[in-house]
């Protein structure tokens, strides 16, 4: 799959779930994450982001998250909103 | 067993996450006017994990999906249909051509992915003029319509008059759609009472419909639900007297009586129907035994 992307972003502050923004940058990804439950849940966070990025092909991005505690169906749904908006050229899309 | 329906926003996690343990019989996840329309591709695909992965047991999920006149319907239905959600709610449904194209649209859809057709059911949402005056024919456009749902808040826009607590504006159309469902054999669910914080209100108004012949309600704030439930439950009294009625009718047939009658009242065909209706939703509720 062809790694072009914009600047997107997706989510909200809202309790029980996440606030994403993701960009090009030239080096290699990097992902960054806050997270009210960093201390149980941080590496599997961070892990599954890393991991729909892999799926999905995407290198050479900055993923920053700022997690209010959502469940891992929400960080998947967030995920793959903000990858597709990346694609369609980064603004929100019906 | 739906006496309550409650809409959840679709883009909003924290309160489709609660959606199994807030009492209602069905969730309404809502993609339409709940979601802003540069949020509809989160929103949806939020609806379809939730789904995915909470499935919420025990309780009746109901898709509100955007409307024939938006670009987002069919979106909707294609990430929907594979989750077999009990029921597709489709909003301004003003005829029975609107309804045979969301029914042909979600064949096509379910012959795509080897289900039987029909597996997913529509409820019409009717919240136009229009759809008022054709309700029976949006009720028996196509087998797949379970039940057919009244929008009081478009339709006062509408009818160019101001929504009341009261209601009388749109006592016509809740007559109109009762009939039109009891007529096409399909459920008919009540408008949302929106003063959220008017506990007496919700109760009266619940009851009028019940009153009337809805076979529920829907609700757009958690607060309204065990009020909704307790008014579309038969009560104690119903159902010890529907026993009653049957018990009666039985010592009948055994005497050979063609006329039965119960504390002085006969009891004809529409009585014995009625106390059938109130067993079977106590059976549901765990409140009674068959007859």
């Amino acid at each position: 799959m062809e790694n072009k992307i914009a600047k997107a972003s997706c989510g909200t502050m809202e309790s029980s779930d996440a606030y994403m923004e993701l960009e090009p940058v030239a080096g290699a990804t990097q992902i960054e994450l806050q997270s009210v439950v960093e201390h149980q849940f941080g590496e599997s966070i961070r892990a599954l982001a890393a991991q729909m990025l892999a799926e999905e092909g995407i290198e050479n991005v900055r993923l920053s998250i700022i997690d209010r505690g959502a469940l891992e169906c929400t960080l998947r749904a967030r995920l793959e909103t903000l990858i597709g908006r990346a694609r369609e050229g980064g603004s929100a899309h019906a | 067993m739906r006496r309550s329906m409650l809409f959840l926003p679709g883009n909003t996690p924290n309160m489709i996450l609660s959606g199994d343990c807030l009492g209602a019989d069905a969730i309404i996840l809502d993609l339409e006017d709940a979601v802003a329309p540069d949020q509809k591709d989160a929103a949806r695909v939020l609806v379809r994990n939730a789904i995915k992965y909470l499935q919420f047991p025990g309780v009746e999920k109901i898709i509100r999906i955007n409307s024939l006149d938006t670009p987002y319907w069919k979106k909707d239905l294609d990430e929907m249909i594979p989750l077999k959600p009990e029921l597709i709610m489709t909003p301004k449904t003003s005829c029975a051509a609107d309804v045979l194209e969301f029914d042909a649209y979600m064949s096509e859809l379910e012959d795509k992915l080897g289900y039987e057709r029909n597996t997913v059911k529509l409820m019409p949402l009717i919240e136009t003029a229009l759809g008022v005056e054709n309700a029976y024919a949006i009720a028996s456009a196509s087998k797949r319509v379970a039940a057919i749902f009244l929008g009081a808040e478009d339709l006062s826009a509408d009818l160019r008059c101001k929504r009341t607590k009261e209601g009388k504006e749109i006592l016509y159309a809740r007559g109109r759609m009762v009939l039109a469902a009891r007529a096409a054999n399909v459920d008919v669910y009540d408008t949302p009472f929106t003063d959220v914080n008017d506990d007496e209100g919700i109760r009266v108004d619940a009851e009028f419909a019940k009153g009337l012949g809805f076979t529920g309600k829907a609700s757009i704030s958690p607060r309204h639900v065990a009020v909704i439930n307790e008014v579309f439950s038969p009560t104690q009294k119903d159902i010890d007297y529907a026993y009653e009625v049957m018990e009666a009718i039985r010592i009948g047939k055994e005497q050979g009586k063609g006329a039965v009658s119960l504390h002085g009242k006969m009891i004809d065909a529409p009585i014995v129907a009625r106390a059938q209706q109130t067993i079977d939703m106590a059976v549901a509720l765990g409140l009674g035994k068959e007859a």
